[in-house]
């Protein structure tokens, strides 16, 4: 039993680990707590949806619930939501940015947040969605555990995104400018490095792995207008137990915060389960507030 | 009853919540006007003070802890302090820290309030909420509008006597070490000024003030339930607060009054205008509309409508102004 509920852990620790990504590279390199960072979550999850409807037909690819269809979808999400946190920079948090009332911005996202979930609701409805009727036939992976194909796909999916952020972190010019800038924006500016350049890269790749966690959520969960915000504090407690800023402490802390809520409910049942994610960075906050792998706070 | 007599009961109702409103919005600008503190968990704290005035006054339910009878004015007494209670255990961890972690900690907070009321049965009644709940005097008044301009009169009791209160403290050697902290942390420290302590006092005494609030929403609606204190309430209230001006206790109250009347205005227009099977997008709609007044606010004007005074020395020559408080 401890197994299934683990490895329902690590399916939902994959997801969050690729929200807290963009959460942690946002707060690291813009320097404030985004909230509106759920909503691109739901906003993915709804993009992709729209475009799964465009893209409908097609054989669905081996024990999948979904076809190319879908991944084309996801692809197309990515960008579009890429590019609703690039809109949402320039009409609202660059203006606060260059305001002296820096800290404004936080509020500025919480009422982003609230804004564009109810944007959702007007646009798409309050009703939860799903991209496949289909039911994910689970079947028995090792002793005790079963997987549907689609939660195999999501951990796949999410150790591919990660790999891929981590080469491009690493060997690209723009990667390394990005930690340039997430290091020291002063020290940055002066080696001539590009820092409007770099923000623009931190949205939308914040935005595209938002968008991706969103979809992979819809596909094993479903999609509704208020994930994006149930997920925030969950993401906001894996990058804050990671060590805020660090990209591994955002993907250890997003699979320990998925994995504590997925064995919080055999033991006090699933209705504090949300509360789990609040309990463990209250402690972390209290003892370590440095984060696992943080280096500063 | 006349028209007129629909008007005025109307008027009366919609004073008294908009005045419970300008209680809680005057503790948020103890907080962030003062001591720029974001607190985003705004409706926990009413929460908190909403569910323990019920539990004090509240009838008696079955299996249930409650049913104390107790007298309004403990009631408000034991709602101020549970709130605080709550702000100071938060507080703990989080002020010493950036900023930011008070408000990710408060909006979890909130929303981890909301689920012990909405599945601890025992001390909440759950998603069924809870009734019964009394007004202060309640023989006092035989008619409805008579028991709502008596609450009316009690709740503008309350917000006169905190905004008399907070003016006094935001003046004394106090309010403005909190000033001093929330413009230059290291330059009060190096005075020796404990930051901490006074973040962690203003942020106490800020959300006792909410949970004052929240006392007085319970006793005057009569019954609480978890879906009262959603985070969209926490959203009214910092949009009343940036709106009136924060750092100004006359601009909070006006910020309350004004922004309630957006509200409600709204939101009956909404429900004039569109069609039952729309009245959910027609909610949505007037969030997204308070929200665009609270980014232009935020972009166009943060000091607000009002704004904080700029405040001089005594002692310190007084020539032309220079430069308004920030």
């Amino acid at each position: 039993m401890i197994a299934q509920y683990a490895a329902d852990g690590i399916v939902l620790g994959a997801t969050l680990a690729l929200g807290a990504i963009g959460l942690t590279l946002t707060y690291n390199i813009l320097r404030f707590a985004n909230f509106a960072h759920g909503e691109f979550l739901t906003f993915g999850a709804y993009f992709a949806l729209v475009f799964a409807a465009l893209f409908a037909g097609g054989q669905t690819l081996g024990p999948l619930t979904f076809g190319w269809g879908f991944l084309e979808a996801v692809a197309a999400a990515v960008v579009l939501t890429g590019l609703l946190a690039l809109v949402l920079d320039r009409l609202l948090f660059r203006a606060l940015r260059r305001s002296d009332v820096t800290v404004t911005l936080v509020i500025a996202s919480f009422g982003a947040s609230l804004m564009l979930r109810n944007v959702v609701v007007f646009v798409w409805g309050s009703r939860p969605e799903y991209y496949s009727r289909e039911i994910a036939v689970r079947s028995e992976l090792l002793p005790g555990v079963f997987m549907s194909a689609d939660e195999v796909f999501v951990i796949g999916l999410t150790a591919l995104a990660m790999l891929a952020l981590a080469l491009f972190l690493s060997r690209t010019r723009l990667g390394r400018a990005m930690r340039a800038v997430s290091d020291d924006p002063a020290l940055a500016r002066v080696s001539g490095i590009d820092v409007q350049a770099v923000i623009r890269w931190t949205w939308l790749i914040g935005g595209g792995l938002a968008a991706v966690a969103g979809a992979l959520f819809g596909l094993t969960v479903q999609i509704s207008p208020e994930m994006g915000f149930n997920m925030i504090l969950p993401m906001f407690a894996a990058a804050i137990l990671g060590g805020v800023g660090s990209i591994q402490g955002a993907v250890l802390g997003g699979l320990v915060i998925g994995l504590a809520q997925a064995l919080s409910v055999p033991l006090i049942g699933a209705a504090y389960k949300p509360a789990v994610a609040f309990a463990l960075m209250f402690l972390i906050l209290l003892f370590y507030p440095r984060g696992i792998l943080g280096g500063r706070t | 009853m006349s028209d007129l007599g629909g008007l005025l009961s109307y008027g009366v109702f919609f004073l008294a919540q908009a005045a419970i409103f300008a209680v809680v919005c005057l503790g948020l600008n103890l907080q962030w006007g003062y001591t720029g503190l974001f607190n985003i968990g705004v409706s926990g704290f009413f929460l908190v003070g909403a569910y323990a005035f019920a539990i004090l006054c509240g009838p008696e339910y079955p299996m249930r802890l409650g049913g104390f009878g107790l007298p309004f004015p403990v009631g408000l007494a034991g709602s101020v302090a549970a709130a605080a209670l709550v702000a100071w255990v938060v507080g703990i961890p989080t002020l010493r820290l950036r900023g930011d972690y008070l408000a990710i900690v408060t909006i979890g907070i909130a929303a981890t309030l909301q689920l012990v009321a909405l599945n601890a049965q025992w001390l909440t009644g759950g998603s069924q909420g809870t009734g019964g709940i009394p007004r202060p005097l309640p023989e006092a008044a035989d008619t409805v509008l008579g028991r709502n301009l008596l609450m009316l009169a009690v709740v503008a009791a309350v917000v006169v006597a905190v905004y008399a209160a907070l003016e006094a403290v935001v003046r004394s050697p106090w309010g403005r070490v909190l000033k001093a902290i929330r413009e230059d942390e290291t330059a009060a420290s190096s005075l020796g000024k404990n930051a901490f302590a006074f973040r962690l006092q203003a942020f106490a005494i800020g959300s006792a003030i909410m949970g004052a609030g929240g006392a007085l929403h319970a006793s005057f609606i009569g019954f609480v339930s978890p879906q009262d204190f959603q985070p969209v309430l926490t959203f009214q209230v910092w949009t009343m607060l940036v709106v009136g001006g924060s750092g100004n206790n006359r601009g909070a109250v006006l910020g309350a009054l004004l922004m309630w009347a957006v509200w409600t205005l709204s939101g009956s227009l909404a429900q004039q205008l569109l069609p039952a099977d729309l009245q959910v997008k027609g909610g949505a709609a007037q969030v997204v509309l308070i929200g665009l007044v609270l980014m232009a606010m935020l972009v166009l004007r943060p000091r607000g409508l009002i704004g904080e005074e700029a405040v001089v020395s005594r002692e310190a020559e007084v020539g032309p102004a220079r430069g308004a408080g920030r």
